[in-house]
């Protein structure tokens, strides 16, 4: 009797969701360790982690504004993924774009809401997408590995950023705080409930997911985008753009990205500071890596991401267990999706028969 | 024109060229055995975290700072076994497991000191590495306070530069790594082990990383501060690139950078007024692009880099 590793043609939906849901509940159940290690009992903690989550009207509303960036980020991730765009960039391009919407709507333009939010939409997109689209045709063009470009442009724009706001976007009123001056009324995005932080960007990103997911199945974008991502070479040998395609992936990618920063400028604080994100970029990997790289399963894994975040916050004001706890949970999870990946690749077979000579 | 000489002139700027370079060292050299033996290592930036956590946690706690140094290393050689079983052994995606590891790493090590110091609002401090002063040499004028001024650390590095040098172009040990990085058929052909080569590669190389950090806890300063790595991992993943996988250049990059950011710290002084401080804290990363797109296109990358390999496999 042994055991044999069969590969698998297509794993099913069932089995993908399976993966998912399995990698998440290990990642909470390695860090029953950290949390008893910290002098916690981890079915309390966790209970705490559910209640600040989801307890109340109000938790889920933190759970959901929490949510929004990470469903932006995560699809700008899964979205060059799945082209083999290693895009790590997601964090500067959501300050670009952040940057990108407060130069718009805090007094450049004089618009009417219904106008002004759309600028800055724009504004936004195209900001982080160019800043993924450079990085790209450094790629096509001199072969410079994009993965160190986008980790390093993190770095970069976060300072510019902070230039920017000690500088001319400095606010005169915010009582020498480092801070842009705020967006204009009109472009600032509506609560979605009265009182409850959960704003307009949840929206913007349920339908980003809707509309990626279409592009992916229906769209001949989806189709090259797929053939790249799989094989760069048979891609090329069959006719298709690949340059062409990994350009506009770049553009839609950073976009997304992008698009988190304007959420949260116009949906959460009003004004940009160098704290705007507290790793969305990075997590959004996360978001997409458990989401199995599909649009709308990112937003059901930002979701519970935010839902850590957000939990985990609650129970360490309870406990005074750290709240580190959730980005331990957040970097198991992206371990243990990776290792499910392995069982979607492979069927783990139990052989009865002896061994064939 | 004044200013430059000044700076250039000046024995303490090139003290702190080395003491700036001396992480990178460590950091470029683990980074370049794991791609020699064909894996890439992004879990270098949490390795940082880790190794300046850990070492610093241990001589806080009563270890020597060598006892430190040794948990720093060994601290990183876990995660870098943890990246082995990952990439090497499930050939999973080096890329994905790389930026989780950085993510562990860091978020244990965050977790860690949290717990282990709930309560301090300055960080605690511990008695860091002093400079090896050598009598007679220390008083040289210009090079015996640029050179003779560092701390053990800093000589571990330079030698480390040498053994890996030698390991890699003198001993069979070294030529199996370079193989199993480009050619890993072959060295399956000679009866050697590619996965066995490869996970020591990757557990050595990510010991090395963790000293780089355990370099700024226990040496640059002396305590741990969130986000004092900085990018310095990443900065060490295009060193590697710049240095074409070869332990001699990869003194020189992390040398030459090193004094390039002690410069900039200096004019930052002497022009500060007119340009924002923050341009000046970004010319490391942007150097770091720039050498990587200069060097590209003619990196000769080992040819097996990002490669799983599966026993008995053919090309």
């Amino acid at each position: 009797m042994s055991l044999r590793l069969d590969p698998r043609a297509d794993a099913s939906i069932g089995l993908r969701l399976a993966v998912s849901f399995a990698s998440g509940l290990v990642a909470l159940l390695i860090v029953a360790i950290p949390v008893m290690a910290a002098g916690g009992n981890p079915f309390s903690a966790y209970l705490l982690m559910a209640q600040g989550a989801f307890g109340s009207m109000f938790a889920l509303s933190e759970t959901l504004n929490r949510a929004t960036p990470l469903i932006l980020t995560g699809l700008a991730a899964a979205i060059a993924f799945r082209a083999r765009l290693w895009n790590i960039g997601a964090e500067g391009q959501l300050y670009m774009g952040a940057l990108a919407a407060v130069l718009v709507g805090s007094g450049f333009l004089q618009l009417p809401p219904a106008l002004m939010i759309p600028a800055i939409m724009i504004a936004g997109f195209l900001a982080g997408g160019l800043m993924m689209v450079v990085p790209t045709i450094l790629k096509q063009r001199f072969g410079a590995d994009e993965v160190v470009i986008t980790l390093l442009l993190n770095f970069v724009v976060i300072l510019f950023v902070q230039m920017l706001i000690e500088g001319p976007l400095k606010d005169p009123l915010a009582m020498g705080w480092p801070q842009s001056v705020p967006l204009l009324a009109e472009a600032r995005f509506d609560k979605l409930i009265p009182r409850l932080r959960t704003h307009w960007g949840l929206l913007v990103g349920l339908l980003a997911a809707i509309l990626l997911w279409l592009m992916v199945r229906k769209t001949v974008l989806g189709f090259e985008i797929k053939a790249v991502g799989e094989n760069k070479a048979a891609a090329r040998f069959a006719g298709i753009p690949v340059d062409g395609t990994m350009l506009k992936v770049a553009l839609i990618s950073g976009g997304l990205a992008g698009l988190a920063g304007v959420g949260e400028v116009a949906g959460v604080k009003f004004y940009l500071s160098a704290d705007l994100s507290p790793g969305f970029g990075y997590s959004g990997i996360v978001v997409a890596m458990l989401a199995g790289l599909s649009p709308i399963g990112s937003v059901l894994a930002a979701i519970f991401i935010a839902a850590v975040f957000v939990g985990a916050d609650s129970m360490s004001r309870a406990t005074g267990i750290s709240s580190y706890i959730a980005d331990l949970v957040v970097a198991l999870s992206l371990l243990c999706v990776l290792v499910g990946s392995f069982f979607l690749r492979f069927r783990l077979i139990l052989d009865n028969r002896k061994a064939e000579a | 024109m004044d200013v430059m000489l000044d700076i250039f002139g000046s024995a303490n700027f090139w003290a702190a060229a080395i003491r700036i370079a001396t992480p990178l060292i460590f950091g470029v050299l683990g980074a370049l055995i794991c791609e020699r033996a064909g894996v890439l290592n992004l879990g270098i930036e949490g390795i940082f975290v880790a190794g300046a956590m850990a070492g610093w946690l241990a001589v806080y706690l009563g270890a020597g700072l060598w006892g430190g140094v040794l948990v720093a290393a060994l601290a990183g050689a876990m995660f870098g076994l943890l990246h082995a079983v990952l990439t090497v052994i499930l050939g999973l995606s080096q890329h994905v497991s790389g930026i989780g590891i950085t993510l562990l790493a860091t978020s244990v090590s965050y977790f860690t000191y949290r717990t282990a110091l709930p309560s301090v609002t300055s960080p605690p401090r511990i008695v860091p590495f002093q400079p090896v002063t050598i009598p007679g040499l220390t008083d040289i004028p210009f090079i015996g306070p640029a050179l003779f001024s560092q701390t053990p650390l800093t000589w571990l590095a330079v030698a480390l530069v040498a053994l890996v040098a030698f390991v890699l172009y003198r001993t069979p040990l070294g030529l199996a790594i370079r193989a199993v990085g480009d050619n890993p058929a072959s060295v399956e052909a000679q009866g050697l082990s590619v996965r066995g080569l490869r996970i020591g590669a990757i557990v050595a190389g990510s010991a090395l990383m963790a000293l780089g950090g355990a370099f700024l806890t226990m040496s640059a300063f002396d305590a741990f501060f969130f986000g004092m790595v900085n990018g310095r991992g990443w900065i060490c993943i295009a060193l590697v690139v710049f240095a074409s996988w070869q332990p001699g250049k990869a003194l020189l990059g992390a040398l030459l950078f090193g004094a390039f950011d002690a410069f900039q710290i200096r004019l930052q002084a002497e022009i500060g007024q007119v340009v924002p401080g923050q341009v000046f804290l970004m010319l490391p990363y942007l150097l770091s692009i720039l050498a990587l797109v200069l060097v590209a296109r003619k990196a000769d990358y080992p040819r097996a880099l990002l490669q799983p390999w599966t026993k008995g496999q053919r090309h």
